[in-house]
């Protein structure tokens, strides 16, 4: 036994460590996945009797217009949640000095990241409000017609969208700060004896060593267009009459909201979700394996 | 850091032992009464059931009204509080199907409530038992600006060609006529409820909630028809699809709008935010097809037992204390509605006494809600349909094919 384990020692540590973590990944993701599968075959309202009905509920989502707008808005989310990586790496390099002050204002930028979406939300809702709102106030000042955004089935998506960029890009805006921290003073100087400035220096000499942080970027912002919930809930409820939900909102009303319970079904827009997730999650992987190989 | 891990974990030792361990004489109630005077009532009923019973300490957990139609699926199965409020009818079928409440027809017989909530012993009964108590209900109807209609001389119409002319005279005099939020669907379903039960009675309405009817026939044509009237003229206030049903009162009180269709609890908010009994009155809903018995809603609320209470001898203690024709005037009182008790008295508040008036007449029929009458798919897809052709009228044939599909699905 003891020899055992000092010959293999090397072997087996690495696992014994992972353990803890395979455990609880297993537990509470993988294992999940396989249940959510399972469960989209059957018609369950989460009380009683599990009825098994095939690929019913699959059948049934390919004919269900809800199920199409939410799609359709959930690749809205995803192209333009995009807009906050530009965004913060815009706002980090202008807070990239050093003035008198310059850690209030970062701080002041980064806020809206660290209040609760619950409180951005609602901070958008009476923005957009049709009567007292600062949005509408400002449009009729210019002599606009007021829009009430989150009543109007075709501004809503943009509107919780908007909201959702505002904590988003003080988020990427963060990430990009600690890059830029990281950016080799030489080579910039390097860049300036060949007199490269302006955009050529952002691109051709910044950006390049941002990468790891435009990396990120992207993975935290791609997760947060899919996983776009507490703003919706906050703001819409979903309405006006579904027009501003999302896969995972939907999935939510369906299976756990009050006139939900349908669990299969709801099972069913979960792996859909999963299935669009993959897509991403493949590329990723795809991404770092090369990269892990120094290819 | 080890210390703080130290503190976290006796925290949650701490938190958890909280939430298990119910002693005997510990009575746990879960209720989302959370506006001011229900709370209130609540407050006033648990005091008096604790003089009574100095034995017994009540534990009370307050939800807020939207989120406990969410928790209360988790908290029957999971970690279930010994009496949890609900709603009468077809409301409350999947947790009596699913075995999640108890039969109370011990309470029932003991205390004679055959007798004295006869009235409601129909809403409560499932499968010929009785699960729960009901302490009270309320009138919906037309909740007006008096001084606003008295201002342009109108008087309170009582017939569909009244209403409608009251409409025109308040939009001429720049005032919108009908005040709705609909963010949270089920102001809708009311309107609906009402305009049907008007257009085709109380018994179609309840064919048509229980699946037995289609909603591409005629007479849901009828209903709507009437309903396109006023949204074609405008009569409901712009953007009400942004509004929660609290949203909505504010225009109201500001003169803006001069209706609104609600259930009686509007009444206390809207007397909150200073409206006096000079400027705020009720009508009925006016009549539009005359040759229909005259319905009404009035919706029921109730406290049950779940199947998994750890203190159910307590609970019945206090459902029958509930029961009482003293204790419901009282709660009735704070909560400005109507006791189910026959011996109990209205509270002498002038809406109360219209309501109890008008429901006391009522011959066609007391309706639930949309909501509470209809299974809780039907009702989801029926008020979202509901909201939507408020906004957009001309997708009607649209909207009723999608709640056909529905029916088709939903009652098999």
């Amino acid at each position: 036994m003891r020899s055992y384990w000092k010959q293999n020692q090397q072997r087996l540590a690495p696992w014994l460590f992972l353990a803890p973590g395979i455990f609880m990944f297993a537990v509470y993701v993988i294992i999940p996945i396989f249940q959510s599968l399972s469960i989209s075959l059957y018609a369950w309202d989460g009380l009683g009797e599990k009825e098994y009905v095939g690929l019913a509920n699959y059948v049934e989502l390919m004919d269900d217009r809800a199920f199409y707008t939410s799609l359709k808005n959930n690749v809205i989310w995803l192209v333009l949640y995009m807009l906050a990586i530009p965004a913060g790496l815009f706002v980090a390099l202008f807070l990239n000095q050093t003035v008198r002050g310059i850690r209030i204002y970062k701080s002041l930028f980064f806020f809206p990241f660290v209040i609760s979406q619950v409180v951005v939300g609602l901070v958008f809702s009476w923005f957009y409000d049709p009567n007292f709102g600062l949005l509408n106030i400002g449009l009729q000042a210019i002599g606009l017609e007021p829009i009430a955004v989150l009543a109007d089935e075709n501004w809503v998506t943009y509107g919780i969208i908007a909201a959702g960029l505002w904590p988003q890009t003080a988020y990427c805006m963060i990430l990009y700060l600690t890059g830029l921290n990281a950016v080799d003073p030489e080579q910039i100087e390097a860049a300036r004896l060949d007199k490269a400035k302006g955009l050529k220096m952002l691109w051709y000499v910044v950006l390049p060593q941002l990468k790891p942080a435009t990396f990120i970027a992207m993975v935290v912002t791609i997760i947060g267009a899919l996983r776009s919930f507490d703003l919706i809930s906050i703001m819409t409820d979903g309405g006006p009459y579904g027009s501003s939900r999302v896969l995972a909102f939907y999935m939510y009303e369906q299976a756990f909201s009050e006139y939900g319970f349908r669990m299969g079904y709801g099972a069913a827009i979960a792996v859909v979700l999963l299935a669009i997730m993959m897509i991403y999650i493949t590329a990723f992987l795809y991404k770092m394996y090369r990269d892990e190989r120094g290819l | 850091m080890f210390q703080r891990a130290k503190s976290l974990t006796a925290i949650l030792a701490a938190t958890t032992m909280l939430a298990t361990t119910a002693f005997a004489g510990e009575l746990v109630i879960n209720t989302d009464t959370s506006d001011p005077a229900p709370k209130e009532a609540f407050e006033v009923l648990i005091k008096g059931f604790e003089a009574e019973n100095p034995d017994i300490k009540v534990t009370w957990n307050l939800f807020d009204h939207e989120g406990y139609k969410t928790s209360i699926r988790n908290f029957l199965t999971a970690d279930a509080p010994d009496l949890a409020n609900w709603y009468a009818g077809n409301r409350m079928l999947p947790y009596v199907n699913a075995g999640l409440f108890e039969p109370v027809d011990d309470v029932w017989d003991e205390n004679g409530l055959r007798e004295s909530l006869a009235s409601a012993e129909g809403s409560m009964t499932i499968d010929g038992k009785i699960w729960g108590v009901p302490y009270t209900y309320y009138q919906w109807g037309v909740y007006y600006r008096k001084d606003i209609f008295e201002a342009n001389n109108i008087a309170v119409p009582t017939n569909w060609d009244e209403f409608k002319a009251a409409g025109e005279t308040l939009k001429a005099a720049g005032v919108t006529p009908i005040t709705i939020g609909t963010k949270y669907l089920w102001t809708a379903g009311g309107v609906f409820d009402y305009l049907n039960l008007r257009t085709n009675g109380y018994d179609f309405h309840m064919a048509l909630t229980k699946g037995e009817e289609s909603w591409t026939d005629d007479r849901v044509r009828a209903t709507m028809a009437n309903w396109k009237e006023l949204v074609d003229a405008g009569f409901w206030i712009d953007n009400h699809a942004a509004y929660s049903w609290q949203e909505a009162l504010a225009p109201m009180v500001q003169g803006d709008a001069a209706m609104y269709v609600m259930g009686n609890f509007a009444v206390a908010p809207l007397r909150e935010a200073g409206l006096t009994d000079d400027q705020l009155g009720f009508f009925q809903f006016p009549i539009i097809n005359p040759d229909v018995p005259v319905a009404e809603e009035a919706p029921t609320d109730t406290l049950h037992i779940p199947s998994n209470a750890k203190n159910k001898e307590d609970a019945k203690k206090f459902l029958a204390y509930l029961a009482r024709a003293d204790v419901q005037t009282q709660i009735n009182e704070t909560l400005g509605q109507l006791p189910i008790n026959s011996e109990s008295t209205v509270g002498d508040d002038k809406f109360l006494q219209a309501g109890y008036k008008m429901l006391s007449s009522t011959d066609g029929g007391i309706a639930q809600f949309f909501d509470r009458d209809a299974p809780a798919e039907m009702a989801k897809a029926g008020m979202e349909g509901f909201q939507e052709f408020m906004v957009k009228p001309e997708r009607l044939d649209d909207i009723l094919e999608r709640l056909e599909g529905v029916r088709k699905r939903v009652y098999k």
